[in-house]
């Protein structure tokens, strides 16, 4: 079976500072694939190339058999079928929460009013945040407006959601609620790519869990294998420093 | 101090004189009707401009802002009309405007002068009120723009429904600081001969030796602008308490 998502040979730059270098990633359907590492490994930048929000200086992103790395490629056309959520939620203040739902859906898909308010209020419903639908951002919690934004993200039905740490912004106790939204979309199916420091998390729901170490995938593999049994030296260095003894 | 100041202009040795020339009951009255009349126009023309203002200093705003490489000449353009008219005063564009576009006899454009006094008006402010857009639009967080391509929006798109809305709701009391000051500008158009609440003032001061006139033209302006100054106040209070709620 051909991936969904095939990364070969990636590579980013900022001046003279390599933040990725000959990136190789296969993300098939239902795949969940969790990137660790330390921060600055490259995660963030990763994540943010697959979304061609960064310009890629060398490799291919391939994204349902079409080269999207190709300048050729119309972002937008790449960003209707992966949906993306941002550590800091991003959400927009000025609008409610069903109109950040339903901004991308009326205005990029060309959905009527009533039918992106009907799938968002489904969705919201579904995670718990019908009653919050007409209030505005900043009145929610942290964990409420990280749902809102994996909501926002799910309304427009992507092929692929990327995750950028969506829970390090979160206090603890609000870090629950959003990962059981996760798991949930794991469960059914859904492909993502999500950048975490939650190892545990990563252990119960990631089907391939990448460990990114300056800038490279040093090494990638099931759970199981990665988290008990990894091969590289660094890897077994930074899980020994996150995870509880 | 208000009193101490009071008690020192109305003991200093030429009081009568100026009380006579600058504070006369009958005078007051005698110019309120001519002043009243002109004060409408500047009402009228201050309406009219600050809508227009609004809109091209927007469009100024926009055209900085612009990012695509087919904008640059535009870019340029709006750079070069802020720079240009925020730098020459405002009473020389009413006097070169007001005074030189008539004269120039072209067919189809309008002689009046009032026209063009508002012309040099709206174009002087526009230029302000575009770096106060611009300043607005800045100061929303890139990560809004991402936020808003990663759903797919163009950049336009992203403008229109993200970042503008934000912008022009941070802006609103600099905006209205700005309008406090045309009100008071309209003044100017009595440059070019329009028959202003100023123009009336000084005709009936140069008829009648005396300046009171000007007094009551300058209380006519603050019973204008004092209401949109406190209303400015209150706006930003209201918004500063609703953006610091529930934080210290």
């Amino acid at each position: 079976m051909s991936a969904l998502l095939e990364v070969r040979g990636l590579r980013k730059a900022y001046g003279d500072r390599l933040v990725l270098d000959s990136v190789d990633l296969d993300v098939h359907a239902h795949d969940v694939v969790c990137l660790i590492g330390s921060s600055g490994s490259g995660k963030s930048t990763l994540l943010r190339c697959l979304d061609l929000l960064e310009d890629v200086d060398d490799g291919t992103i391939t994204l349902g058999g079409v080269e999207i790395s190709d300048p050729l490629v119309d972002p937008r056309e790449v960003r209707k079928r992966v949906g993306m959520v941002f550590q800091a939620y991003n959400l927009f203040p000025h609008l409610s929460v069903l109109d950040n739902c339903t901004l991308a859906p009326r205005r990029v898909h060309g959905d009527s009013k009533a039918a992106a308010e009907e799938r968002a209020l489904g969705l919201l419903d579904q995670f718990g945040l019908a009653e919050h639908a007409r209030k505005h951002p900043d009145r929610l919690s942290g964990g409420q407006q990280q749902r809102v934004a994996l909501v926002r993200a799910l309304c427009t039905g992507p092929d692929l959601l990327l995750l950028d740490e969506i829970t390090a912004a979160l206090d603890p106790e609000l870090v629950g609620e959003v990962l059981t939204i996760v798991r949930d979309l794991a469960a059914a199916g859904t492909t993502m790519v999500l950048a975490t420091h939650e190892m545990a998390f990563a252990r119960d729901v990631a089907t391939k869990v990448c460990f990114l170490h300056q800038g490279r995938i040093l090494e990638q593999g099931p759970p199981d294998q990665l988290f008990t049994d990894p091969r590289e030296d660094r890897t077994r260095q930074f899980l020994a420093r996150v995870l509880p003894a | 101090m208000l009193l101490a100041l009071g008690v020192a202009i109305t003991s200093s040795p030429g009081w009568p004189n100026v009380k006579e020339l600058f504070f006369s009951w009958e005078h007051a009255k005698g110019v309120f009707p001519d002043v009243l009349d002109g004060f409408w126009l500047n009402v009228r023309l201050f309406l009219i401009c600050e809508v227009v203002i609004l809109v091209l200093g927007l469009l100024v705003a926009l055209a900085r802002v612009a990012r695509s490489p087919w904008l640059a000449p535009v870019r340029v353009l709006a750079v070069v009309y802020t720079d240009l008219l925020r730098g020459i005063p405002t009473l020389l564009l009413v006097l070169m405007l007001g005074f030189g576009m008539p004269a120039l006899g072209l067919q189809g454009v309008p002689i009046s002068g009032t026209f063009w006094a508002g012309v040099a008006l709206v174009l002087s402010y526009s230029a302000y009120v575009a770096e106060v857009f611009r300043a607005g639009i800045d100061s929303v967080h890139p990560s809004q723009v991402a936020s808003a391509q990663a759903l797919g929006l163009s950049r336009p798109q992203a403008l229109r429904f993200v970042v503008v809305p934000q912008a022009v709701r941070r802006v609103v009391p600099p905006l209205l600081n700005d309008f406090v000051s045309l009100q008071k500008d309209t003044a100017l158009v009595s440059a070019v001969a329009v028959f202003d609440a100023v123009f009336a003032a000084r005709d009936y001061a140069a008829y009648n030796f005396n300046y009171t006139p000007y007094v009551v033209v300058a209380a006519f302006f603050v019973v204008l602008t004092v209401p949109l100054a406190r209303f400015t106040d209150w706006l930003q209070r209201r918004w500063l308490a609703r953006e610091r709620a529930g934080q210290l």
